[in-house]
């Protein structure tokens, strides 16, 4: 029962601020209900028993990325609202029903897959460590240490990438 | 790892031959797999419209992070589901390439917006055809 309130109020507090973010017209206040979306996210982790997942949500994204969005929008000057322009060939409403149409794939595939009988649940491999985030970072540092070595010089291409993109000369 | 018990259709159903009451309660109350599928596709829904409804660039990044997110959730739903870490594996190498499409991506807005001084894409039609 207290699982269930926790998921449903969780579940409306994310879909509202993903609501706020997409509709707000001010692009700060739209990175500050993203802030408070990541936060939401982060509890429904820990909801799922990913506590080191929640970490590193908190951490990376609500730290970390929107850092970089605020020093953009701080950066980009807005003295003309970008809504303002507007273009007669952009068709928003076809967006919306385009979307709509994902929506209802996905829930038919939800509806379908669930009808279908439970698979047996298959543990995961025997790991000599417990805990959420010793297990974790056991895996990721055997069965997974060369995505992680990948994982990790994708992330230097990108930090100098970021860099090259954003010096005015070089 | 801790022990869930979602139960599966079946379970239900002959719980329902026996006592109906207490089916409706356990359904009404347990939160499946599905619920978690649901909300996600919802919230990955809502990136889908602001990607393609906005027309402020940093707006459609933030929804491109909306996106990432509900992956994650769906990811971590069926890891826990399952009970087996590697989902979470998952979602840390998406959380890293999210970190650095985020990085390229605000880099590219403010080389965009040094030339151009927009930030609107539907003023970014140089390469339109």
């Amino acid at each position: 029962m207290g699982e269930a309130i926790a998921f449903y109020f969780i579940s409306a507090c994310i879909l509202g601020f993903a609501l706020l973010v997409i509709t707000t017209r001010d692009t700060v206040h739209s990175v500050l209900f993203l802030v408070a979306d990541f936060l939401f996210v982060a509890a429904l982790y820990v909801l799922l028993g990913a506590q080191f997942l929640a970490a590193i949500q908190i951490l990376v994204y609500a730290g970390g990325i929107v850092v970089l969005y605020l020093f953009v929008v701080m950066l980009v000057n807005l003295k003309r609202p970008p809504e303002a322009h507007s273009d007669p060939h952009r068709l928003t409403k076809v967006g919306i029903g385009m979307s709509a149409a994902v929506l209802l794939e996905l829930g038919a595939i939800a509806a379908y897959s669930s009808q279908l009988p439970a698979t047996p649940i298959a543990p995961g491999a025997a790991m000599p460590v417990t805990g959420n985030t010793e297990q974790v970072g056991w895996l990721l540092y055997t069965s997974y240490l060369i995505p992680f070595e990948i994982a990790s010089m994708l992330l230097l291409v990108a930090m100098i990438g970021a860099i090259v993109l954003a010096k005015r000369e070089l | 790892m801790r022990i869930r018990d979602w139960g599966s259709g079946i379970g239900v159903n002959r719980q329902s031959i026996r006592n109906p009451q207490s089916a409706i309660r356990n359904t009404r109350i347990m939160i499946t797999p599905t619920h978690y599928m649901l909300l996600s596709a919802a919230l990955f829904m809502i990136g889908v419209i602001g990607v393609l409804v906005r027309r402020n660039i940093i707006i459609i990044f933030m929804s491109i992070e909306l996106i990432l997110n509900a992956v994650n959730i769906n990811l971590i739903a069926y890891s826990a589901q399952l009970q087996n870490v590697i989902g979470q594996v998952f979602a840390v190498f998406v959380i890293a390439v999210a970190a650095a499409e985020a990085a390229v991506g605000l880099g590219i807005i403010l080389a965009l917006y040094r030339n151009k001084e927009t930030i609107n894409i539907d003023e970014m039609n140089l390469m339109r055809w």
